[in-house]
């Protein structure tokens, strides 16, 4: 028991590949694999419960941190924590990838090693959001990136080779910036240990001369090598076009994981380097981050207005939300130190915590009706409802929890950040209005097009008659569902650890 | 149970049927409407004890019941939520109570309970009738659970907004709502004009609460707080009117209270945003009566009487909040006037009697506005459950000759149908006498005089006059309809068969009939009264000000106007429209008229469309898979072209030919050419030899001697 307490982030962590390479030597029954899987993935999830539990909100700093050699010949060390920011993005992760896995029950295809991918993913994700070490965030945020391209080129439909390729390349690309900048700041004060980092760093007096220019200049470019890595990854636009290609054409259930927490490692990256490595340049380029975040927003909506394409629109949607983390963050970057940007940030927080709900119950939404009719085209649905009464209740459900309808989960977040961000952002936060507009247009616009309308005959009878949601999927929304409707009535049970890890930070 | 108690439940019960209903029984129709009726019932009674309650107490605006919590982290403190009735929510929630309670138990007759299911019905297409013994009988709707769950929710969305004590539940309830109207007004999903009104509805009304979310959002920054009690003190009032906000020169209560105000205008349908409303009456009819009426239009109303003490501090916001409302009332009364379909003369009706309320709270008439505000809803749900009840009749028609073409809802259908539904034509003609102002019996003409006297006291003459006309011109479309329905000789054989409806739809109409009728004197003026009853609503809701208005003192001018244009009006529909007995006869069907002003359009050429192609043009092709993706498809052949330029141009040349083959080739060279030698003879070798040695011989001699 001991162990357990004191290992218990390196045992959430490491628990999924374990079971990944257990599953190796396991007999190829389709069903076993599952099962197996399934079961697997909800240990982390339930030990994150332990350690949701255990967690002291009132106390600043990191918690469970662990921390042992691991190359010392450049002094990194494997040095993990957590706050109540990566808490939260922990418990999602952990929340999230056993109802993938549950999604995924359908897939029949090489059970095993979709599976396997499933859980080294999780492995991946789990280890940016814990990372106290330069070098160890570096390593887990480029492993998430190889079971995610194999579950896009494997597993993906028509187009899969060209969109896992630019997932790939485009965040890989990316993040090249971000690794030279990782060992610039090794280099230079011989340790990757952020919270060593975070001191030293900031401490430089402002007339140090570095690689033979003023330090305010390095810092800027090393500023913006890190904010384009995780640009791209969030994806803020205009570096955005990757998310589109990559999510119509994974499984349902990597376009669940995608949205749901691959995306938040972009946003967490901002909120865990960014700001805290570069309070300075973050208050000069709020401005600049603003403009892309709003560009996001709006133009994300917009894209996803004019989509054509079910799963297309549900990832232009994903643009448009995360455009609001990002808006935050620029907000708290340039309001540091005062109540807007403590409110604007754990809004931020809590959109990523939301969109993850959202993103992942429409995509499953909509994978649900593209494995019975093998089409995301918008024009062949119309007049679903009758047919599917109960996937179309739960469909406008999700739809309004990704609209911010106040009373779901969404709505508080957004709220917040935009009162956190009116004041020290005031004419982009009236600009990203429009984008809350279209959010209306586009959410409405899916959901007539999919469901209202008179009885779509094509889909009523005889061997294309559309079935009803079954009993899985159903248990895969359910939980989704109960969050975002409890996260919208009584936001507090998770804000109120953001809010003070927040406080503490900026 | 404490009053505060009672106020934090009040709102539940209608949302606990909402989700029984969608979760467990919306396979039983009479066990939906029994937990939806019943929950009606439930928070109508926790509101009565609440209501008189609160009259019962003696200074109620310095004590109000309020009671909040913690909701959100701020950083170090936390945004509170709570519930208050004061005199004006008290007041509100007293209506709305009522209004809600006999929608509920209407929709249950409306929605054909106890007929059998029909021959044809699906779910998403109102009910066709069935066949029972030959005859074709009403069929009960399709999807009668689902309906009660939706308007359970509206109504816990109302309720919500209305005991509120901060600007953000308000908010909450509001959307909410929002979201409800989208839901009912496309109840029958299968019809194309029903989907698109739901849409448009949404939309056009999100116009509006983007602006008031940045309302409150800067509300929020400035005071730090959403409570009522918080923002309305005095020197939060103060501070809020001296700072400017940068924009047209507002004061930063001028600009929030503008903010504010657009959502209103969105949520009440004012102009530019009123072109929702009227397609709203796709929805069934209750949906009308709850959306127009009782609830989400009042909802408007009710946030700028609510704010007003934020956006009467700035002249400005003031004058823009008048000027929207007389216009709206004047202009959506013209376009009344040339409808034909019985509820949307209705819809442009509201609209305008919205108008005029909006108008008055920005003549500072805040009293006169709440008060046209009470008697306006019980009033307009009357007559929309009223003319609900007529359709319904003329449904029944209609199946009766079974000529599907007669459009139930078109006046000129109609005729002659005060006999054969007695009960809803005298309801019906009472809601109408209270919409023209009938003098002195009927509520209309007691809230609508108020603000005539206002406006005229306070020598907003412009108001006055626009407000008159659209007074003279609602007593004029309302007595037309009310002539082309109910009198003269039926017009069709539908009307001929038409018949009056169920017990629970009547008794709704009953009821409100008595509220549009007596709701009026309880704020009867001092100069009809004499004094001997006190003008309890005056004195009631105008204790909300911090100063506290004075009553008017009688003045002839705009009593007169009042009756003139009242009665005046009331003459001239039913004499012009006596023997009209179609629409070629009607003088009135001018086409900027019957077409709304072409305001729909407009939008739709300066707003829709341009949306659209940014949406699908610019942005999706142009922006993302031309130029942008263009760029990053620039990278590929770019490496590419990189990689063969240094294979083609390097690598082969270079490395693989002059540095790879090359050094074969001069080796392979040198083999081929000493091949000659290696002929295997002995002899040559030894000459060979002798002679190499020799020349070695010599040269190190030579190099060696000299």
């Amino acid at each position: 028991m001991e162990y357990f307490n004191t290992h218990l982030l390196s045992l959430i962590l490491f628990t999924p590949a374990i079971a990944a390479l257990i599953m190796l030597f396991l007999p190829s029954n389709n069903q076993l694999q599952r099962w197996f899987a399934f079961s697997a993935s909800l240990i982390p999830f339930i030990m994150t419960l332990v350690l949701w539990n255990q967690f002291d909100p009132n106390t600043a700093g990191f918690q469970f941190e662990e921390k042992y050699a691991w190359y010392e010949a450049i002094h990194s060390s494997f040095h993990v924590g957590v706050d109540g920011i990566s808490l939260s993005m922990v418990l999602l992760t952990t929340f999230l990838t056993p109802l993938a896995i549950l999604a995924s029950f359908s897939v029949s295809d090489r059970v095993k090693p979709y599976m396997m991918l499933f859980l080294f993913l999780e492995t991946g994700m789990l280890g940016v959001f814990m990372a106290l070490d330069l070098l160890i965030f570096f390593v887990f945020w480029e492993i998430g990136l190889v079971p995610m391209y194999f579950l896009i080129n494997q597993w993906g439909s028509a187009n899969r080779n060209y969109a896992s390729l630019k997932f790939m390349i485009y965040t890989m690309g990316g993040s090249l910036g971000l690794l030279l900048a990782v060992q610039l700041l090794g280099v230079l004060f011989g340790t990757f240990d952020l919270v060593a980092l975070y001191q030293q760093w900031n401490s430089l007096s402002a007339d140090t001369i570095l690689l033979g220019m003023p330090i305010h200049t390095v810092k800027t470019i090393a500023f913006w090598a890190f904010a384009i890595a995780f640009a791209v990854k969030v994806p803020l636009w205009p570096f955005h076009t990757w998310l589109p290609d990559a999510h119509t054409e994974a499984p349902t259930a990597g376009s669940m994981i995608l949205a749901g927490v691959l995306l938040k490692l972009g946003a967490y990256g901002f909120i865990r380097l960014v700001l805290p490595l570069y309070p300075v340049e973050a208050k000069i380029f709020a401005g600049a981050l603003a403009v892309l975040a709003v560009g996001a927003i709006v133009f994300g909506a917009f894209g996803s207005f004019g989509q054509t394409d079910f799963k297309r629109l549900v990832a232009y949607s994903s643009v448009n939300h995360m455009g609001f983390v990002v808006l935050g963050i620029a907000a708290a970057g340039l309001a540091a130190g005062t109540p807007d940007a403590h409110i604007a940030m754990s809004g931020a927080v809590l959109q990523m915590f939301n969109h993850g709900l959202s993103a992942a119950g429409m995509f499953f939404l909509v994978g649900v009706i593209y494995e019975r009719t093998h089409t995301r085209n918008l024009d062949d649905f119309g007049g679903l409802f009758p047919l599917v009464p109960v996937y179309g209740g739960i469909l406008i459900f999700t739809s309004m929890a990704s609209l911010g309808l106040p009373g779901l989960n969404g709505f508080v977040s957004e709220f917040m950040i935009v009162r956190g961000s009116y004041q020290p952002l005031t004419i982009y936060t009236a600009i990203s209005m429009l984008g809350l507009l279209f959010t209306g247009a586009y959410i409405l616009k899916g959901v007539k097009k999919v469901l209202h309308g008179p009885m779509n005959e094509h889909w009523a009878h005889g061997e294309h008659k559309l079935t009803e949601i079954n009993l899985r999927e159903i248990l895969v929304m359910a939980p989704l569902m109960a969050l975002m409707l409890f996260t919208g009535v009584w936001p507090m049970w998770i804000l109120d650890i953001i809010n003070k890890a927040v406080t503490a930070l900026f | 149970m404490s009053t505060e108690l009672i106020i934090w439940l009040l709102p539940l019960p209608p949302a606990l049927a909402f989700f029984l209903i969608v979760l467990f029984t919306n396979k039983s129709k009479a066990l939906s409407h029994t937990i939806a009726v019943g929950a009606a019932f439930l928070s109508w009674l926790g509101a009565m004890v609440v209501f008189f309650r609160a009259v019962g107490v003696e200074h109620l605006v310095e004590h109000p019941f309020a009671s909040s919590i913690n909701w959100l982290p701020t950083g170090e403190t936390y945004l509170k939520i709570g519930v208050l009735i004061d005199p004006l929510s008290a007041t509100v929630l007293f209506f709305v109570a009522w209004t809600v309670l006999m929608i509920f138990l209407y929709s249950v007759g409306y929605h054909n309970f106890g007929q059998p299911a029909g021959d044809h019905d699906h779910a998403g297409l109102p009910p066709h009738g069935a066949t029972v013994h030959g005859h074709t009988v009403p069929s009960v709707e399709p999807m009668y659970s689902r309906f009660f769950a939706f308007i359970g929710l509206f109504a816990f969305g109302m309720f919500t907004l209305v005991v509120s004590d901060n600007v953000l539940t308000m908010f909450v309830g509001w959307e909410i709502m929002g979201l409800c109207s989208y839901l009912l007004i496309g109840f029958w999903y299968g019809k194309e004009s029903a989907r698109n009104a739901a849409i448009k509805a949404f939309m056009t009304t999100r116009v509006g609460d983007v602006f008031m979310l940045l309302g409150i959002a800067f509300l929020y920054s400035v005071t730090g707080s959403l409570s009522f009690h918080d923002i309305f003190r005095e020197e939060v009032l103060h501070a809020l009117a001296s700072v400017p906000s940068g924009v047209f020169g507002l004061s930063a209560a001028g600009l929030i209270g503008l903010l504010l105000f657009i959502g209103t205008v969105g949520k009440s349908a004012q102009f530019p945003l009123h072109v929702w409303l009227p397609d709203a009456m796709e929805g069934p009819t209750p949906v009308s009566a709850m959306i127009h009426a009782a609830t989400m239009v009042s909802a408007g109303v009710y946030a700028v009487i609510r704010m007003f003490p934020i956006i009467s501090l700035d002249e400005k916001t003031m004058t823009i909040v008048a000027f929207i409302g007389a216009f709206t009332a004047l202009f959506a009364a013209t376009i009344a006037v040339a409808q034909n379909d019985i509820k949307r003369v209705l819809a442009y009706s509201t609209i305008s009697q919205l108008g005029f309320m909006i108008a008055a709270l920005g003549i500072h008439a805040y009293v006169a506005a709440t008060f046209h505000l009470v008697t306006h809803a019980f009033f307009k749900a009357l007559l929309f459950l009223g003319s609900g009840s007529v359709i319904h009749g003329m449904e029944h028609g209609v199946l009766h000759t079974g000529n599907h073409k007669v459009d139930p809802q078109d006046m000129f259908n109609m005729g002659g149908l005060k006999d054969k539904m007695p009960k809803t034509f005298w309801t019906f003609l009472i809601g109408g006498f209270a919409l023209s102002g009938f003098p002195l019996v009927t509520a209309g003409f007691w809230s609508k005089d108020e603000i005539l006297a206002d406006a005229w006291a306070h020598g907003h003459t412009a108001v006055f006059f626009t407000l008159a006309i659209a007074a003279f011109l609602t007593a004029f479309y309302t007595m037309r309809q009310i002539t082309l329905t109910f009198f003269g000789e039926p017009r069709t054989e539908e009307a001929r068969h038409a018949h009056e409806t169920p017990w629970t739809m009547t008794t709704p109409l009953i009821v409100l009939s008595v509220f549009a009728v007596g709701f009026g004197w309880v704020g009867m003026p001092h100069w009809i009264t004499g004094g001997l009853v006190e003008n309890w609503f005056h004195h009631f809701v105008g204790s909300m000000l911090h100063e506290h208005s004075e009553e008017l003192a009688f003045n002839i001018v705009p009593l007169a106007t009042s009756l003139i244009v009242a009665l005046g009006g009331l003459a001239a529909g039913y004499f012009v429209y006596r023997n009209v007995d179609s629409p070629e006869q009607d003088k009135l069907q001018i086409p900027v008229l019957k077409n709304k002003w072409y305001v729909d359009e407009l939008y739709n050429i300066i707003f829709i469309k341009p949306a659209v192609w940014f949406s699908e043009v610019f942005v999706s092709k142009w922006m993302d898979k031309g130029f942008i993706d263009g760029i990053l498809h620039i990278f590929g052949p770019t490496t590419g072209g990189i990689g063969s330029a240094i294979r083609n141009y390097f690598d082969l040349p270079i490395i693989n030919q002059l540095l790879g083959d090359g050094s074969a080739e001069v080796t392979w060279w040198f083999g081929k050419n000493l091949r000659p030698i290696q002929t295997g003879r002995i002899q040559q070798y030894l000459i060979l030899s002798l002679i190499l040695l020799f020349v070695v011989g010599g040269l190190l001699y030579f190099l060696l001697m000299a």
